[in-house]
């Protein structure tokens, strides 16, 4: 049986791992490559690596993050943040990255899922999705680290992404990152259901219960989260040990 | 020494770091002369089947790969790299290697697809590489599934809505539809294995 993944998510600036609350109040967290082979021997089933500068200087830093994650860790990892080009997925790719995340490029110029899927195949072109919640009722897709809105319905955006060759969904809600108090299981649900592909769902999480709600009732094939493994609260093992108890599949 | 064969199509360097790990040396060949001295060959290979085949067979690759086969050469395919030894794919409708007859389908399941995580394998025939890892988890990334005509062939099987067809073997030749370079040390402890079944020098886990 497919189990539930569990995957920490490193945000990175500057060479390093970050974390914000509302993507906002940027603290310190350490080394990447040696937080992702801390977390892989921990039992993280997959490690993202978000490059939140995303500036294009600062490329030379993520390939090089890259390559020496792919040289000491044996389980995939997705890289993301600021990827607007096919020549930009090929470098990653070639470095060793497992899958690419693409948000706000993914808005501006949807051809660049088919072209990504086309060239590299669906499963290394991860859609990552913020979305925030309306007044009414819905959920609107925001891009460039959640400030501007892109006047585009996430769920409908999600179905988009997944027609256009997407492999998978990340899906993070502004409203619920960095509090701390629980996913959005409302938008998960939604979208998990409204999807053929695989949901990860991010933003919010504090506990292991909150984890076990979003893989239960949000109907996420994978729960990504960041401060709650960072900051020690709870370790991956800890975590899928609660989820097992719960009867939930994990590895 | 164990050669992996490179057609651009791959993630050859995480296979590379991950033997590298075990410490087996290893050899990148893009050349049919450096196929045709491998003392073993691994084909990895992620995405589509026809743009696959078509540098495979640009680069003069696929005879060579089906001759090492046939000369008895130990072989392990990855992913794309198992499905590429059927005859043909229902993905873009290429024509493969043939090595083994039968076809690579879309998985029928009630799940979702692409098949992407962790799941067990489960072996059905006892084999040398891959009896060590039964009922171990493996990670998956895929659509399409092999289907062998000759169904001697399936060692391991996986299910995802329905059971599919998750390792094969046939002399000197296994293929694995999961990815031991991205299953942490179970898959470490599997490429360790078919060191061990090439008999291309001693492998152990860091």
């Amino acid at each position: 049986m497919l189990r539930k993944r569990i995957i920490p998510c490193l945000d990175v600036a500057g060479g390093r791992v970050v974390k914000g609350t509302h993507f906002r109040e940027l603290r310190d967290q350490g080394d990447p490559v040696e937080l992702a082979r801390a977390y892989s021997s921990q039992g993280a089933d997959e490690v993202v690596f978000l490059d939140i500068d995303a500036a294009p200087q600062e490329r030379g830093t993520l390939v090089d993050i890259v390559e020496r994650t792919a040289y000491e860790v044996f389980i995939p990892f997705t890289v993301g943040g600021g990827i607007r080009e096919v020549d930009e997925i090929r470098a990653l790719l070639r470095a060793g990255a497992d899958k690419i995340s693409i948000q706000t490029a993914a808005v501006q110029r949807p051809e660049l899922i088919t072209e990504g899927a086309r060239v590299y195949g669906s499963q290394c072109i991860v859609v990552a999705i913020d979305a925030k919640r309306e007044a009414d009722d819905g959920w609107q897709v925001y891009t460039h680290g959640g400030r501007q809105p892109a006047d585009i319905e996430a769920v409908a955006w999600a179905k988009e992404a997944q027609r256009r060759g997407a492999g998978e969904i990340l899906l993070t809600s502004i409203d619920a990152d960095g509090t701390r108090r629980g996913y959005d299981l409302a938008l998960t649900r939604e979208v998990a259901d409204a999807v053929n592909i695989p949901v990860i769902a991010s933003g919010g999480a504090g506990h292991p219960q909150d984890l076990a709600a979003v893989l239960v009732e949000g109907h996420a094939d994978a729960a990504l989260a960041a401060s709650i493994f960072h900051e020690g609260r709870f370790s991956i093992s800890e975590t899928k040990q609660y989820l097992r108890n719960r009867g939930i599949p994990v590895r | 020494m164990i050669t992996i064969v490179d057609f651009g199509a791959g993630n050859m360097r995480s296979i590379e770091n991950a033997l590298e790990r075990i410490g087996t040396p290893v050899r990148i060949a893009a050349t049919p002369e450096a196929v045709a001295s491998a003392d073993a060959l691994i084909l990895p290979g992620v995405g589509a089947a026809a743009p696959a085949m078509a540098r495979l067979r640009e680069r003069k690759l696929a005879a060579q790969i089906v001759d090492a086969i046939a000369n008895g050469v130990p072989f392990l395919g990855i992913c794309l790299g198992m499905q590429l030894l059927f005859e043909r794919s229902a993905e873009d409708g290429a024509s493969c290697l043939g090595v083994f007859p039968g076809s690579v389908e879309r998985m029928v399941t009630t799940e979702k697809l692409p098949h992407v995580g962790w799941n067990t394998i489960d072996v059905t025939r006892p084999h040398p590489v891959l009896s060590p890892l039964d009922g171990e988890a493996m990670y998956f990334v895929h659509s399409y599934a092999v289907v062998p005509a000759n169904r001697d062939l399936i060692i391991a099987e996986t299910s995802h809505g329905g059971p599919f067809v998750s390792a094969i073997a046939a002399d000197q030749v296994v293929a694995v539809q999961f990815h031991p370079e991205r299953s942490g040390q179970a898959g470490l402890r599997l490429l360790e294995s078919f060191v061990r079944f090439a008999g291309v020098g001693a492998a152990h886990v860091a």
